[in-house]
């Protein structure tokens, strides 16, 4: 009487059989570089430390200063990490007591801001959209007004980019967004505008690894030519190239990004500790997509579910027949 | 506090007057600039006071080289004292090319004599390069080599003060290549000179060196290359007065553009402030505010007391940054942030689970005392008793 | 009662609504409150110890996904009553819903309250804005649909109590399209929770990371709800004085252990062919939680191991704190020990933020006590003999 569990197993492996044929899934596809990204090279061997490139940023971006305990006063904007008010940073790595730059016993200086990742995890797991990334320039955008505030984003980035205000009454996420707001009137990244040395350099993707390929390919000490700026800009100045590791952040790490560093550091020192190549956001969409693809397979089991909830609230009274009910039996739900 | 001064040590401001010229008031005012332009302690300028009021002028014998007598036009310039009152009423001027009205063998003998006079006592100034390729013929004064006549003055000096970068490390004269072997007096001695570099050096240097000669008898705190850390001991990037466009990325790109115009740091133009030691933006020149040195109207630092920055570098090109180690607020990679346990967060917790594990319990052992269930089979009794 | 059909009608449950329990919880109730109010004035970093190295505390994973894994028992019962058709645990069904709905309802109030833009909250339903590859998106909309789905599988008893019976007959001709979706979606949503982490990518230790963890989550959150029903029956019977069936709850523990074995066999089975099982064997706090959290399941497996120590009320409670504790492990290690944030970032809840869920807790518990005292959620008591009355 009713379908049994044998019965009710063969009907939902049938079912599930039947979606899973009927819409094979790949894997989610491997995303590419759009054909206009735009994004930064910094070098760490240009840098020096002098942080304009920060001070550049909190301007155009209305940032408040960040005080620091350490620091100790409310005169210097002295932020110890990016946060809901600072989406750029110079950080010093100091390794010893040496005097020398760019050296495991001396010191150097790197810069935290948003990657702009080819197959952005922000963008994947964002449940309202807040998160997108733009399809010609590639840049990774936020939108306060769609945002809910989840910090999902927060959570699955792999750099640790995007930040939240936890001290504000209506809070928000903060990040780099490239200074798009600034390219309709033809300019670009503050950060790179900035820059006394050009450690910051903004440009085409395209552009930006060339000129990472040039610099790699000479031999370190060799004067050459460096663009400030952006790239193919005329204000270059003539200095040594240093020896860098060899190895570009961001070329390959999560599936790519958009903003690429050259250090002469080990950049694990530079707490960008080694990432994979795989993007999560491609593991986690293939995932969801060979579950739920066109809601084939949820359907199928609802199908099959409903089917067999009517034959059990029947078989228990539940169906809005006429009452059975005599003293003792159950009046069920 | 002057009147304390007067009072400790009796010191006769009239007289001074009269030999300097200065009322006491810019006296003292000219010891205190003194003593805190040698980054001397508070009182200092006490000593300092007593010490130039004291009779016995020190004898200065100064030669010149290869030099273009910038140093001393340099000094010439000076205000504080003046130089005529510097030479006549404080020190000793007993040799001077270019002061000098005596020329020839007079000038040279009046020089021996001084050397003879004061052994072993008198400061040996040098201004200028000395040649010391082909037994350094390039340079000679009175049929002697420079390279000679160095060696015999400085024999008997008390001490060595090469003024200007010439004499300290070969200046203009040791450019590439270098075509008469060029070198600073240092090099030439190879004993500690006091350098006193720059192109031309601030006279100030070289008056609170000598006043510091005066006061201490003994020459200021030296840095590796032999000079005074009070004038060198500081990058001018350090105290230069447009550090703060230079920290906030505003930059003169072109003379005359707008940022140049405005004042902007001029580190894109090639500045070498960065990686060149010097008190300028302190100290500056001739008394005429900032208007008087090389940044402060609107030129890149041109890095003139640095051998291998002057005239080796490129005028525009970048300097390296000699900065030193970051500050401390200077974010590491990875800074502690967050708050962990806390004492009361971590009581509250152990007292929930604790509650939470009481009550489990409690409920457990109800529950193992439960009398049977009505319709339970009285073979199973047993088990009720559970536990 | 045993083997047969016929179980007395629910009825409410009557009796005193102001205990000095129902005070307390009150109380616990009103300063969670006021911590609410607190961080909708001042921010969430005003009352919690969150930060951007640990965005989810424990709002987020305690209130949320443990909480509506502890939530599972109407999942777990309508499984097992309506899919696999065993009409003698039908008598369960209705309190598991109640303690379902309660617990879902206080969890997604509480993830609200988490939300730092929560007057945004509408844009996860709304076309325009939402995402679909987000798993939060699919985990918002499946749980709020069952939620409404519960409250709606709740109608009945709620008309029965105002006698609405002719009402209550019409609902119950679609109720089984209910009953589908309340099997349906919890199995989406609680497989999500898991699925939340996958993006995460190495940020999640290996010992916890896997392509199978929607699998995991839901086989455990089953387990969890089985548990729960027999916790929350355990609890009922001793602080209500009522009786225990032990025919049903020995039915539910057999079931249990079924699902034990199965999230062994997924979890072992999982680390093996991934390779990862090494880990668990690298000294440091990452393996001990590891341990901890799988020792877990197997003293309940132990305690259920026999139909002998299944009818024992006493082992069936420990097997169901057991199991419950090592889901509630098994989470904060997915969400906490193994998330790997980065060098130099600190969390522990503070106070109030322990406060705030416990005020959650609290308002649920106060609510159940309260529905199940004057709503016909619980079957009604037969007149038991003396030695049947519980100390």
């Amino acid at each position: 009487m009713g379908m049994d569990r044998r019965n009710f197993l063969k009907a939902a492996a049938g079912g599930t059989l039947a979606a899973t044929c009927a819409a094979p899934v790949e894997a989610r596809e491997k995303r590419e570089m759009p054909q206009g990204a735009v994004g930064l090279l910094f070098d760490g061997t240009l840098c020096i430390g002098c942080r304009a490139c920060m001070s550049a940023c909190k301007a155009e971006n209305d940032l408040a200063p960040e005080f620091n305990e350490i620091e100790g006063s409310t005169y210097w904007d002295a932020p110890l990490d990016i946060s809901g008010h600072t989406i750029n940073i110079i950080k010093a790595y100091v390794g010893g007591d040496s005097d020398e730059k760019d050296t495991l016993d001396g010191y150097a200086f790197t810069k935290l801001s948003c990657f702009h990742c080819v197959d952005a995890s922000c963008v994947s797991c964002c449940p309202v959209g807040a998160m997108t990334k733009d399809s010609v320039s590639g840049i990774v955008s936020h939108s306060k007004d769609a945002c809910i505030g989840c910090r999902y984003c927060v959570a699955a980035c792999p750099f640790g980019v995007p930040r939240f205000t936890y001290d504000q009454t209506f809070p928000y996420i903060a990040k780099c967004q490239l200074c798009k707001h600034r390219m309709a009137e033809g300019k670009y990244a503050a950060c790179a505008e900035v820059c006394p040395t050009g450690a910051t350099l903004y440009g085409p993707v395209k552009e930006l690894k060339k000129e990472i390929a040039r610099r790699k390919a000479l031999t370190p000490g060799t004067e050459t030519e460096f663009p400030r700026g952006h790239i193919g800009s005329s204000d270059t100045f003539v200095g040594p190239v240093a020896k860098y590791i060899d190895h570009v952040w961001g070329e390959k790490e999560i599936g790519g990004t958009q903003v690429l560093h050259l250090s002469a550091v080990p950049f694990d020192k530079l707490d960008k500790k080694p990432l994979p190549d795989v993007a999560p956001a491609n593991v986690s969409e293939s995932l969801q997509g060979r579950i739920y693809h066109g809601m084939i397979a949820p359907i199928a089991f609802l199908g099959a579910l409903v089917l067999v909830a009517k034959r059990s609230a029947k078989a228990l009274g539940e169906a809005g027949e006429p009452d059975h009910t005599q003293a003792g039996d159950r009046k069920g739900e | 506090m002057h009147a304390q001064i007067q009072e400790q040590h009796s010191i006769d401001f009239d007289a001074i007057e009269d030999r300097l010229g200065m009322s006491r008031r810019d006296f003292l005012k000219f010891c205190t600039v003194t003593a805190s332009t040698l980054g001397l302690s508070a009182g200092a300028e006490a000593a300092i006071a007593k010490a130039i009021e004291s009779a016995k002028r020190p004898s200065v014998i100064w030669l010149h080289f290869q030099e273009c007598t910038g140093c001393t036009e340099s000094l010439l310039r000076a205000n504080h004292p003046t130089l005529e009152r510097l030479i006549l009423d404080i020190i000793s001027l007993d040799y001077h090319e270019t002061l000098f009205a005596a020329a020839g063998h007079q000038a040279e003998a009046a020089r021996h004599q001084a050397m003879k006079d004061n052994k072993g006592k008198y400061l040996l100034v040098v201004e200028g390069a000395i040649p010391v390729k082909d037994n350094g013929i390039y340079c000679k004064i009175g049929g002697q080599t420079a390279v000679d006549m160095l060696k015999e003055c400085a024999a008997d000096a008390a001490a060595v003060v090469a003024i200007g970068s010439c004499a300290s490390w070969g200046g203009v004269p040791s450019t590439k290549p270098n075509p008469t072997g060029s070198e600073g007096a240092g090099e030439v001695l190879g004993k500690t000179v006091v350098n006193l570099p720059g192109c031309p050096p601030n006279p100030y240097n070289l008056i609170s060196t000598v006043v510091h000669y005066l006061t201490f008898n003994d020459l200021p705190a030296l840095d590796t290359k032999g000079r005074p850390k009070f004038a060198y001991g500081r990058l001018i990037h350090e105290n230069c007065e447009r550090r703060g466009h230079f920290d906030a990325g505003r930059f003169a790109k072109e003379f005359g553009d707008e940022g140049h115009r405005k004042g902007w740091c001029l580190y894109k133009l090639g500045c070498k402030g960065p990686e060149t030691h010097a008190n300028c933006p302190a100290v500056l020149f001739g008394d005429v505010s900032n208007a008087s040195w090389p940044v402060g109207t609107g030129h890149p630092c041109i890095g003139c007391t640095e051998e291998g920055i002057v005239f080796t570098k490129p005028i525009h090109a970048l300097a390296e940054l000699k900065t030193v180690t970051p500050p401390v607020f200077f974010a590491r990679p990875a800074e502690e942030r967050g708050t962990g346990v806390t004492f009361a967060a971590a009581a509250a917790l152990a007292a929930i689970a604790g509650a939470a594990a009481g009550g489990t319990a409690m409920l457990a052992r109800n529950l193992g005392k439960k009398a049977p269930e009505p319709g339970q089979d009285a073979a199973r009794p047993a088990e009720k008793k559970g536990g | 009662m045993a083997g047969s059909d016929a179980h007395p009608a629910p009825a409410p449950l009557g009796g005193k609504l102001i205990t000095p329990w129902t005070v307390f919880l009150g109380l616990l109730s009103l300063i969670g409150l006021f911590f609410i109010g607190k961080r909708l004035i001042f921010g969430i970093g005003a009352v919690s110890n969150i930060n951007d190295g640990y965005p989810w505390g424990i709002w987020m994973v305690y209130d949320l996904v443990i909480g509506a894994a502890l939530s599972c028992g109407g999942f777990a019962m309508a499984l097992v009553v309506y899919v696999f058709n065993k009409g003698r645990y039908h008598p369960l069904v209705r309190p598991a819903l109640l303690a379902s709905l309660f617990g879902y309802t206080l969890a997604a109030t509480s993830l609200f309250f988490d939300l730092g833009r929560y007057w945004n909250f509408w844009h996860v339903f709304w076309p325009r804005y939402a995402q679909v590859n987000s798993v939060i998106f699919e985990l918002a909309v499946c749980m709020t649909a069952y939620i409404l789905v519960m409250w709606i599988e709740f109608t009945p008893t709620v008309m029965e109590k105002f006698g609405m019976y002719g009402l209550r007959k019409k609902l119950e001709k679609w109720l089984f399209f209910f009953i589908a979706l309340g099997v349906l979606l919890p199995a989406m949503h609680q497989s999500s929770l898991g699925s939340m982490l996958v993006i995460f990518g190495e940020q999640i230790h290996p010992l916890w990371q896997t392509p199978v963890l929607p699998l995991l989550f839901l086989i455990s959150c089953l387990a969890m709800g089985y548990s729960m029903v027999i916790f929350e029956a355990s609890v009922s019977s001793v602080g209500f004085r009522r009786p225990l069936e032990m025919d049903i709850f020995s039915g539910v523990g057999q079931v249990l252990k079924w699902f034990l074995i199965a999230y062994l066999v997924a979890r072992f089975g999982d680390l093996i062919w991934r390779g990862a099982l090494g880990y668990a064997f690298v000294p440091g706090i990452r393996s001990v939680m590891f341990w901890i959290e799988n020792i877990l399941v197997v003293i309940p497996l132990v305690l259920l191991w026999t139909p002998r120590l299944r009818r024992n009320p006493q082992k069936l409670f420990l097997a169901a704190v057991a199991m419950a504790l090592q889901g509630m492990i098994y989470r904060i290690n997915c969400y906490f020990t193994a998330y790997v944030t980065g060098d130099g970032w600190n969390y522990f809840p503070s106070l109030p933020e322990m406060m705030v869920s416990l005020g959650f807790i609290a308002m649920e518990i106060l609510a159940f006590i309260i529905v199940v005292r004057l709503l016909p959620v619980l079957p009604a008591q037969e007149p038991a003999p003396k030695a049947a009355a519980a100390s």
